[in-house]
């Protein structure tokens, strides 16, 4: 557990940096970095953060930051964590890419620095396209949203990146989301906390890309785990725990707010609801099944 | 100083050279003809003779990004690769350049498909000559092993910190053996000191590589010129250095034969070998036929170049690379001669590409041809024949 008693005062994300009122993004971050203290290093591609930290000689970050080329993250973060074990150095290095970064042009070195273990905290800021462009489709943009490159909607389904990582059979995978700041914190030291390949996946609203008022993105990190759409969970050694919603809410809830999502049909919704419904159900059984096989063990 | 003399082929003269520098972290993936190589070095860590960590990546894009981490990381790192590999590694090539990070890497040179194949042209690695790297051609074994322990030096100069290509051709080098001197491990380590970076210190954040605006992005490629600039000259002290302490001296370019000659044929890599026992054919023959073997192809070796052709009335460049209608070597050394005193006829041969043998004597029979010819107007590029 984190309180807010334990939290530093320190900032690693310094005022003055140039996001967009009310980024999720930057809230995920400030408090990745908040919990990872200061002798951590930053390894980002292309992104909202990489264009938010500043231009030269300016910088947003207190700590060292090597901005990457875009996908090619993971595979700079494991060179430099091949250095630091051959050197006997000692600081946390924290991959940090979008969801584009992450699910798209970078998967095959993340995939990779996964299946190989590379002692590396890869933090995924989800914001489900690519904002900093002016807002474009990824591979994890949901089903029916609105971008610049599919102005009718997004017809495909979003891409489930954290169950494809918990695949690679890591030592850590969990979802977390800005509108439960406190659980976020909790999952970044815990994760802190082990070594290998450790890999969270953040859900951090957009208000401009989303649509919405730019007060919002706590509450849309909230109403997004609420109605199921985003389901927090965490995988350690192969075993999933789901954080159950207590009274979900209708994934209606969660549209209606954004104008990304302007237009869906009734029987579009019914489908996403219905969707929703059963990959909880798949997450679910897959909780009852991975507490069995640790059993086993 | 003992050497041990040791058969060796191209790749395993490299991997010997990698293990006797040191290099802690190795990242690479597989290509013919490269792959001897990089397997020869995970048998050198296995064995615990080298002590590195092996990075075993999905993709080539990745190799070097890996090698980018660990030179950061203050690690002395190493990849090899051919052809597509080469091409894959692109965007990151410019980014182990323009971010200043020391590095070596064996260039085992391969045509680039399509169609498929998997022999030698200098193609692929010429193709990459705007990337920034260092670029050196190596001839023979023996070459390469003391090329790679030398680049290391050059590259992690703190006059330079440019990352540097061994080049070599794939099979023809890479897998035909030839008894290799292989240094002493302490005698590396005295012409080699170790390598750090400590750029990356929590207790100093800094932000590496991110946005500047124009006026900042004009400086930083300024100051990525002059360093480019002064390799030439730590390339020189280098050379001069392994020659001291080796007895083995390189130069930007070599001069092979009679240096006052008429003609000179410029060449490149195993094509070099194959024009030296041409000029030893066509000088047993009376006839005054000289080589200049290009070493060093970035920075090219303009000053040197324009010096040893002064006396000659032709040059003729047997070219192992394609632009579109011309050689690349070509290309350089016609851009190399344009301000010289005194400009000798360019006659450009393209010859060796995929593969295609380059012997001795089709280089004779094709200097031959230009014989009668060579106080006209060059007549376009020439096709050499291919065959023994």
């Amino acid at each position: 557990m984190v309180t807010i008693n334990e939290l530093t005062d320190d900032e690693f994300l310094l005022k003055g940096n140039s996001s967009c009122a009310g980024c999720g993004a930057t809230m995920a971050i400030r408090w990745v970095l908040k919990i990872l203290g200061k002798n951590t290093v930053l390894v980002m591609p292309a992104g909202c953060v990489s264009v938010f930290q500043g231009m030269f000689p300016a910088s947003a970050f207190g700590v060292p930051v090597i901005d990457s080329s875009f996908g090619a993250q993971s595979s700079i973060s494991a060179g430099l964590a091949a250095a630091y074990k051959v050197k006997g150095k000692k600081i946390n290095i924290v991959t940090l890419a979008g969801d584009g970064g992450t699910g798209d042009i970078g998967l095959h070195a993340v995939s990779a620095a996964a299946e190989r273990g590379d002692d590396v905290l890869y933090i995924c800021y989800d914001n489900e396209a690519y904002m900093n462009t002016g807002v474009q489709r990824s591979s994890l943009t949901p089903y029916g949203a609105k971008t610049g490159t599919n102005p009718e909607g997004k017809m495909e389904w979003k891409k489930n990146l954290p169950l494809i990582m918990a695949a690679h059979n890591i030592t850590y995978v969990a979802t977390a989301s800005v509108g439960f700041p406190f659980d976020l914190m909790r999952k970044v030291k815990k994760a802190a906390s082990l070594s290998g390949f450790r890999y969270i996946h953040i859900l951090t609203p957009c208000p401009p890309g989303w649509g919405t008022a730019e007060n919002l993105a706590a509450e849309l990190g909230r109403l997004a785990v609420r109605c199921g759409i985003f389901p927090l969970f965490e995988v350690e050694k192969g075993k999933l725990t789901l954080h159950k919603v207590s009274s979900r809410l209708p994934v209606s809830k969660y549209f209606e707010v954004q104008r990304r999502f302007e237009g869906l049909t009734e029987e579009q919704l019914k489908y996403i609801q219905s969707r929703v419904d059963e990959e909880l159900a798949y997450l679910e059984q897959l909780e009852k099944i991975t507490s069995k096989v640790s059993k086993a063990e | 100083m003992a050497e041990q003399i040791e058969v060796l082929t191209g790749n395993a003269a490299a991997a010997y050279a990698v293990k006797l520098a040191k290099a802690q972290v190795i990242a690479a993936y597989p290509i013919t003809p490269q792959t001897t190589l990089v397997e020869r070095i995970a048998d050198f860590i296995t064995k615990g003779e080298l002590k590195a960590e092996y990075i075993k990546v999905e993709s080539e894009h990745s190799a070097l990004a890996a090698c980018i981490g660990a030179s950061l990381g203050g690690a002395r790192a190493f990849t090899a690769t051919s052809a597509q590999g080469l091409l894959l590694m692109q965007e990151m090539l410019f980014w182990a350049a323009y971010g200043r990070t020391p590095m070596v890497m064996a260039v085992v040179t391969r045509a680039i498909a399509p169609p498929w194949n998997m022999w030698s042209e200098h193609t692929d690695a010429l193709s990459q000559r705007d990337s920034g790297w260092i670029q050196i051609f190596c001839h023979n074994n023996q070459e390469v092993l003391d090329t790679v322990i030398q680049a290391y030096k050059i590259s992690e100069d703190k006059r330079v910190m440019l990352p540097v290509m061994v080049c070599f051709d794939g099979f023809e080098i890479s897998h035909t053996s030839e008894n290799v001197k292989v240094p002493e491990q302490r005698d590396v380590d005295d012409f080699l000191p170790s390598y750090d970076n400590d750029l990356i210190d929590p207790e100093k954040p800094k932000l590496l590589w991110n946005g500047v605006y124009p006026d900042d992005a004009f400086k930083f490629k300024m100051l990525f010129s002059e360093a480019a600039q002064k390799s030439k000259d730590v390339i020189d002290e280098v050379h001069k250095e392994f020659d001291l302490r080796f007895g083995r001296r390189y130069s930007a370019i070599e001069v092979y034969g009679n240096p006052d000659s008429e003609i000179i044929l410029i060449a490149m890599g195993s094509v070099a070998s194959s024009a030296k026992a041409a000029v030893d054919v066509l000088n047993k023959e009376g006839l005054p036929i000289g080589l200049i073997r290009i070493r060093l192809f970035r920075p090219f070796p303009t000053n040197e170049l324009q010096k040893a052709v002064e006396r000659a009335e032709a040059i003729v460049v047997l070219d192992r690379s394609l632009s579109f209608t011309r050689g690349i070597l070509s290309t350089e050394v016609a851009a190399a001669l344009y301000n010289a005193k005194r400009r000798p006829t360019l006659f450009e041969y393209i010859t060796g590409l995929g593969g295609a043998v380059v012997s001795h004597r089709s280089i004779v029979e094709a200097v031959k041809h230009l014989l009668p010819k060579i106080r006209e107007q060059p007549k376009g590029v020439l096709w050499m024949k291919a065959g023994g």
